[in-house]
């Protein structure tokens, strides 16, 4: 093995600048005469804009621009787009009402942009922007899923009627009510996927500049996915050709999904620079992400599965209520459709599926792509019909799943709701999670608990998701408006350190370690030898960015395919130099030898006759870099098993998660310090959905839940230390083997924590996220029953 | 506008400050320390965090104008002047305790003001002393492996 190459555990390249204060996040950087943008913003959740008075604030100290919707009409720019088009049942196109960045005729949630500000300093653009007076007339607010589609209901959009974006299905239906009507025992279950705020620790920020000179525009924005906010801006909101637009998402703090998004402020702050003339930048405080950055989830669900006498399932169907919020953002349409109802079979033989979601419109904040994406939605879903099932039929919650895995031979595995999944072991990671947890030991531990006056129960949840996206002609079938590969470039330089320039994005992923460990790997260099650039439009070749657990399974794939061509090249010089034909020549451990030989050139060497080429093969031009696009063959799986174990103290309702474990099959592990890291992090956030975390509104449309003060982030105390493990089975289709593991942490989780609530107190289900309060209440409910 | 002088990571710095502008505005905006964050502004979040007078304090509850005549130490001036990491962010880049990087500099300033005052702190006490501290990246797992080696350590 290559030092530092695939496998090791290397030590971030990115923490030296991080841990001395000098990461450089868009919020850090000053550019020459910048100026500061602060939004005005709907204190309603549903109004008509009867006027916006602008005088007052023009006149403020240091105002330099008071801009509002009519300004955008004016100038025919500003209209955010919808990434993903679906159909419903009946085949007509979903409801896809415009999003303007500034909105003039009304405001359709708490937070809506109305006007921005442009002044020499923040708090002058802070003070002026209290100055914008705002008539409005209040309109009935929709917030709750069943109040936006109840007859008579007030409507978001004029357009969607009842409400409704689109009402879609997927699976066979006439298969499934068979499964049904011949089945042992149905187990129903209504439950909430509930609505998550992201909250990336650093705030959403932005600046725009205008080049008077050239025209050209360039963006500093917190983003996932640089190329793609280029593209949007290109095409749909600035209407200004990609050549003199440059996208740069520096060191950016966190996403989770709530990065990848075209939103209005970053347009906006370009727009107004170019409009003055000069830099604009604009910072979220806190209380704006939560009122402007896309929320997660929030589905109302009816589901139910069919069981043979013997617990194996027959067929599984599902009725969801998917909220989409005031607007339709990039990603929305396809979370609760393809990246969720296709996910229905989870790791299991079930036969029937059939799937109904309707995606309603509300006056709350959108809603799209946070961390797990639809799959989470999918696996709390089916977990949870899962123990409810075991509870029914009388059988052990372990026992019903092992009844119901796909078996390892069964592998490529068709599944009835389109997905075809390549590899996995389920079995494997099962026993390996309850050997780890000590599942077999658990009711000695209840036991001692109970003398101690506590609750303790255990949950488990056995998964499967789908990562890598994706394959762009099957996006393209289903709807999205994208392709989905990805694109790296690779140089060598002379003396032979290797920059790799890539399209994704990393935002706390460790990529500028992990892709420089595949280099290592391949080239036999050390990771101090290759520098890895991203987040820069003009630095890196057009790419899609970091999302769905992509990064690894496409852009690693695009690195590694390049580095190929950089072999291959090699080899045709080394075999020049070493008189040989290039057919004899391999590469390994950083040398080209003769195959039976002792003849050989180090890696070095070859780069070095690639640039000074005076002895050199003809028709081969000299330089040493390549480039490469991937664009997978099929979605990644990665898939396991999650246990979590509770105490409940009875009189306060508390839960404290006591141990949790996770084993994993994400494929190949490239750093496994990295992949720990990342479950670890994922797990906290599913940890958070279950029992901590969710938005809330009053029937006004106030969030309530506004701040970190009203919205429960997990915090050190709240969470246990967590025993992860991983088993692999590889990849069929990329070369490295790699599944990903971004989001199998929020995936797995929810379901093993409700699971051991459930447990504990003896309920068949509690709603997430199962706070103090609903404990207690279904402790005293249960006594009462 | 006051006029304050401060000592800085060690340099004695002068400026003129509104009476409203906070310490974390002073640092950020006026001296260009950038390492130290905002990431809330309900005093919630500890991205902020810095020493003051060797004490860890949350430098977006702090006025500017307090912190004249005293000395506040940022991530910046953590370090040893030959780059030596301190122990806090050596354990924290040997244990992972990282990840984006942005809540990073508020967890070490804290973590480093709780070794110094506890050097045998337990994991219960390390998680209880870094509850004014979110982290939305590494399910703080890793965090507190690196704040519990670096006490073990004998970190300052
Ligand atoms: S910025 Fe100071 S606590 Fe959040
Ligand atoms: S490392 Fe990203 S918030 Fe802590």
């Amino acid at each position: 093995m290559a030092q530092g190459g695939i496998g090791s555990s290397v030590k971030r390249k990115e923490d030296a600048r991080f841990l001395t204060g000098r990461g450089t996040y868009v919020d850090d950087i000053v550019r020459p005469g910048q100026t500061h943008a602060v939004f005005v913003r709907s204190p309603h959740a549903h109004a008509k804009i009867k006027a916006v008075k602008t005088a007052e604030a023009l006149k403020a100290p240091g105002v330099v621009a008071v801009l509002t919707g009519a300004d955008l009409a004016a100038d025919k720019v500003g209209n955010l787009p919808a990434g993903w088009l679906i159909h419903s049942k009946d085949g007509t196109p979903m409801v896809e009402p415009g999003h303007m960045a500034l909105v003039a005729d009304k405001v359709r949630h708490v937070g809506d942009q109305v006007a921005v500000v442009v002044a020499e300093t923040k708090d002058q653009a802070r003070e002026a922007a209290a100055l914008v007076e705002v008539d409005y007339e209040p309109l009935p607010a929709m917030v709750g899923l069943a109040q936006a589609i109840a007859p008579g209901a007030a409507l978001v959009h004029d357009q969607a009627k009842a409400n409704t974006c689109y009402d879609w299905h997927l699976g066979d239906k006439a298969a499934t009510d068979a499964a049904f009507a011949k089945a042992h025992k149905v187990v129903t279950l209504d439950l909430v996927n509930n609505r998550l705020i992201p909250n990336a620790i650093e705030p959403r920020a932005a600046i725009g500049e205008f080049d008077r000179v050239t025209g050209d525009l360039t963006l500093y924005t917190t983003s996932q996915n640089p190329h793609l906010i280029r593209l949007l801006l290109s095409a749909f909101t600035m209407g200004v050709p990609e050549h003199k637009l440059r996208v740069v998402a520096p060191d950016v703090g966190g996403g989770f999904g709530s990065k990848i998004f075209h939103y209005a402020e970053e347009f906006v702050t370009l727009w107004a620079a170019r409009r003055i003339g000069r830099p604009v930048k604009w910072t979220a405080t806190r209380s704006e992400a939560f009122m402007s950055d896309a929320h997660g989830r929030d589905h109302v669900t009816h589901c139910e599965l069919a069981l043979d006498k013997e617990g194996r399932f027959l067929g599984l169907r599902e009725r969801t209520l998917a909220n989409m919020g005031a607007y339709l953002s990039q990603f929305a349409p396809s979370v609760p459709t393809y990246l969720h109802a296709t996910l229905l079979a989870g790791c299991y033989t079930t036969p029937a599926i059939y799937s109904e979601v309707r995606a309603v419109f509300t006056n709350t904040v959108p809603v799209d792509a946070y961390r797990g994406a639809g799959r989470p939605e999918a696996t709390y879903l089916i977990e949870r019909l899962v123990d409810v099932a075991a509870r029914e039929m009388g059988m052990d919650r372990v026992d019903i799943r092992r009844k119901n895995l796909i078996p390892k031979d069964k592998f490529p595995y068709q599944t009835p709701v389109a997905l075809q999944y390549d590899s996995g072991d389920y079995q494997a990671t099962l026993d390996a999670a309850l050997k780890k947890a000590d599942w077999a030991g658990f009711e000695k531990r209840r036991a001692e608990a109970k003398a101690r006056g506590k609750l303790r129960g255990i949950g488990i949840s056995t998964y499967v998701e789908a990562c890598g996206i994706a394959p762009s002609a099957v996006v393209g079938a289903l709807g999205g408006r994208v392709g989905l590969w990805e694109s790296a470039h690779v140089r060598v330089h002379p003396t032979g350190s290797i920059t790799i320039f890539t399209g994704a994005h990393s935002h706390g992923q460790s990529h500028e370690t992990t892709f420089a460990q595949l280099a290592a790997e391949k080239l036999g260099v050390s990771t101090d030898q290759v520098e890895v650039v991203h987040g820069d439009t003009a630095k890196s070749a057009f790419a899609m960015g970091t999302y769905g657990s992509r990064s690894l399974a496409v852009g690693g794939t695009a690195i590694v395919n390049a580095i190929d061509k950089i072999i291959a090249k090699g080899k045709k010089i080394a075999a020049h130099l070493l008189e040989a034909s290039e057919g004899d020549v391999d590469f390994k451990d950083g040398k080209f030898t003769v195959r039976g030989t002792d003849r050989a050139k180090a890696f070095g060497e070859v780069v070095l006759a690639a640039y000074i080429p005076h002895k050199y093969p003809a028709n081969l031009e000299p330089g040493l870099e390549e480039s490469a696009v991937y664009d997978p063959k099929n979605f990644t799986f990665p898939a396991g098993c999650h246990i979590c174990e509770v105490e409940i103290d009875p009189d306060t309702g508390v839960t404290q998660v006591i141990a949790f474990t996770a084993v994993d099959d994400v494929g190949t592990v490239i750093n496994p310090m990295v992949v720990e890291g990342q479950v670890h992090g994922g797990v906290a956030q599913g940890i958070g959905q279950a029992l901590l975390e969710g938005a809330q509104y009053d029937d006004q449309g106030q969030l309530l839940s506004g701040s970190f003060l009203g919205y429960t982030m997990p915090r050190a105390g709240d969470l246990p230390s967590y025993q992860v493990g991983t088993e692999v089975t590889a990849c069929t289709h990329n070369p490295l083997g790699v599944k990903g593991v971004g989001e199998v942490g929020a995936i797995g989780s929810p379901p093993a924590v409700i699971g051991a609530v459930c447990d504990a107190i003896g309920v068949r289900h509690i709603e997430m996220p199962a706070t103090p309060e609903r404990v207690w209440r279904a402790i005293r409910d249960a006594k009462k029953a | 506008m006051p006029s304050i002088s401060l000592r800085v990571n060690g340099k004695s710095v002068r400026a003129e400050v509104e009476g409203r502008t906070l310490l974390v505005e002073l640092l950020r905006e006026k001296l260009a320390l950038t390492g130290t964050h905002v990431g809330c502004d309900t005093s919630q979040c500890g991205a902020c965090t810095v020493h003051v007078d060797g004490r860890s304090v949350k430098s977006c509850t702090m006025l500017a104008v307090e912190a004249d005549g005293r000395e506040v130490t940022t991530i910046e001036g953590l370090a040893g002047a030959d780059g030596k990491l301190s122990p806090v962010q050596a354990a924290f880049a040997e244990h992972h305790g990282l990840q984006c990087g942005f809540c990073t500099p508020g967890m070490v300033m804290s973590a480093t003001d709780l070794v110094r005052r506890n050097p045998g702190a337990t994991e219960a006490q390390i998680r209880e002393w870094l509850e004014g501290n979110l982290c939305r990246c590494t399910g703080y797992h890793n965090i507190v492996k690196a704040v519990k080696a670096a006490a073990q350590a004998g970190g300052k």
